[in-house]
């Protein structure tokens, strides 16, 4: 059984778009080097995972879960970051592209700075490389705020609406150690048109641009 | 005795702030430790000693933000530990051991990675000398093969962390580890070289080529410092 392979998804945007709250040349390496190894590697690891099973080798299949949970992930977070994005100047930057999750931010948190502070510290009290993210519950239908080491995905039951990649890799070459700047100017593009739709859609619909770069 | 106190290094102006919001506390300025608080250690060669291998800029941000960053959060959290040992308050305290490790880690961790690199003209590069050769050869076949060990090491970091070559006590042998974030080496495990896998480390040179950054920095490597530290292992 040969495996699916998968592809980089091309920026709804042009690399220079989201400036000046990131820059060309990070987005420019961020999509096509950074995301682009973690797809050639999930790609590798899912290919000797495939043939190691066809093979009956169940321990070399189980070596690669490692490669794959990381760099799977990586493929996803991703490619769930560069949707969740817009220029500043779109109107899909603006929270009124996103009426009914805003409300919900606002039934939850109080207020949109208050989530909007509670959110930045979890981003800042992440040790290491990671994401944070606004996640709809599962079961409950409620917001919530996650914080996830490395490439781990969410990808068990709930649905991802937006994420801020904290890799130093995603603000050092513009913000150097200063990540507090990023976090404040990242605000500028989140895409709630994007949010809204993920809030309002099933969990599958998050996902579907995995799905068509394949 | 202002301005001079002023001229002083970043480190020790800061421990002096610090040191001075409490009242009655003498400024007594040693480089490593004033009152009991961490404070940032001098580096023993000029930030763009290291070059062309580790930029003047990456290593003036990562000594002088990163390191001092985590000195600031490893004195914070101890400070927070202190108050809830004075409270009775155990939860604040076990709340507050992630920072702790974190924090203690990264400055652990940085000061030793500090003091195992040097330019080479003040001992850095080359290849390891006497019993330091002797035990690396014994334990992975030759230095060539330790290096590639640590390299492959390197690179399979997933996330932020640092690589090390150990002495492990129990086995009594030589051994490559990684170690997540700033997770500090513990336990039967002596650090003897550690190098920062993390993208600040590199990323302004190197960018996403991190397997430059890993080959390039066995050009700066203080095997006279590893070989002290295996000695006293």
């Amino acid at each position: 059984m040969a495996a699916k392979t998968y592809s980089l998804p091309p920026l709804p945007y042009a690399y220079d778009a989201l400036e000046p709250s990131i820059s060309k040349q990070i987005m420019e390496l961020h999509h096509t080097k950074h995301h682009q190894t973690y797809i050639t590697n999930l790609n590798k690891a899912l290919e000797v995972s495939a043939k190691a099973q066809s093979e009956g080798k169940l321990q070399d299949a189980a070596a690669q879960l490692s490669a794959i949970r990381f760099n799977g992930g990586g493929h996803i977070n991703h490619s769930l970051f560069w949707e969740g994005l817009a220029p500043s100047s779109s109107p899909d930057s603006k929270l009124d592209a996103a009426p009914k999750l805003t409300g919900a931010i606002k039934d939850t948190w109080g207020s949109f700075d208050k989530f909007k502070e509670v959110f930045g510290t979890a981003l800042l009290g992440i040790q290491g490389s990671g994401w944070g993210w606004l996640v709809k519950e599962a079961v409950t239908g409620q917001l919530r705020i996650v914080t996830l080491a490395n490439q781990e995905a969410v990808v068990v039951g709930d649905t991802p609406l937006f994420g801020v990649d904290m890799w130093e890799h995603a603000y050092y070459l513009q913000y150097l150690n200063g990540k507090a700047a990023y976090v404040e100017n990242i605000w500028k593009v989140i895409n709630w048109k994007t949010a809204e739709a993920r809030y309002a859609g099933s969990r599958d619909d998050a996902f579907k641009v995995l799905k068509a770069n394949m | 005795m202002a301005t001079a106190l002023f001229r002083t290094a970043p480190a020790v102006r800061a421990a002096l702030r610090a040191s001075s919001m409490k009242p009655g506390v003498a400024a007594l300025a040693s480089t490593s430790f004033v009152r009991g608080k961490a404070t940032l250690p001098d580096l023993s060669y000029d930030y763009g000693a290291l070059e062309p291998y580790i930029s003047g800029k990456i290593m003036e941000l990562h000594h002088k933000g990163h390191h001092q960053t985590y000195v600031n959060g490893l004195n914070s959290a101890l400070e927070t530990i202190e108050e809830a040992k004075a409270k009775g308050d155990e939860i604040q305290a076990a709340a507050t051991a992630p920072l702790l490790n974190f924090h203690g880690g990264g400055h652990k961790n940085h000061t030793l990675f500090w003091e195992n690199l040097a330019p080479n003209n003040k001992g850095g590069g080359g290849e390891p000398e006497g019993a330091l050769k002797s035990a690396i050869e014994k334990d992975f076949g030759s230095f060539q093969n330790l290096q590639k060990q640590i390299n492959t090491a390197l690179a399979g970091i997933q996330g932020s962390g640092w690589a090390w070559l150990v002495k492990d006590k129990a086995a009594g042998t030589l051994q490559v580890i990684t170690k997540a974030n700033q997770d500090p080496v513990i336990g039967n495990q002596i650090p003897l070289l550690g190098i920062d896998a993390w993208e600040h480390a590199y990323y302004l040179q190197y960018q996403n080529r991190k397997a430059e950054y890993f080959n390039a920095i066995w050009n700066v490597i203080n095997w006279g410092t590893v070989a002290k530290r295996l000695e006293k292992a």
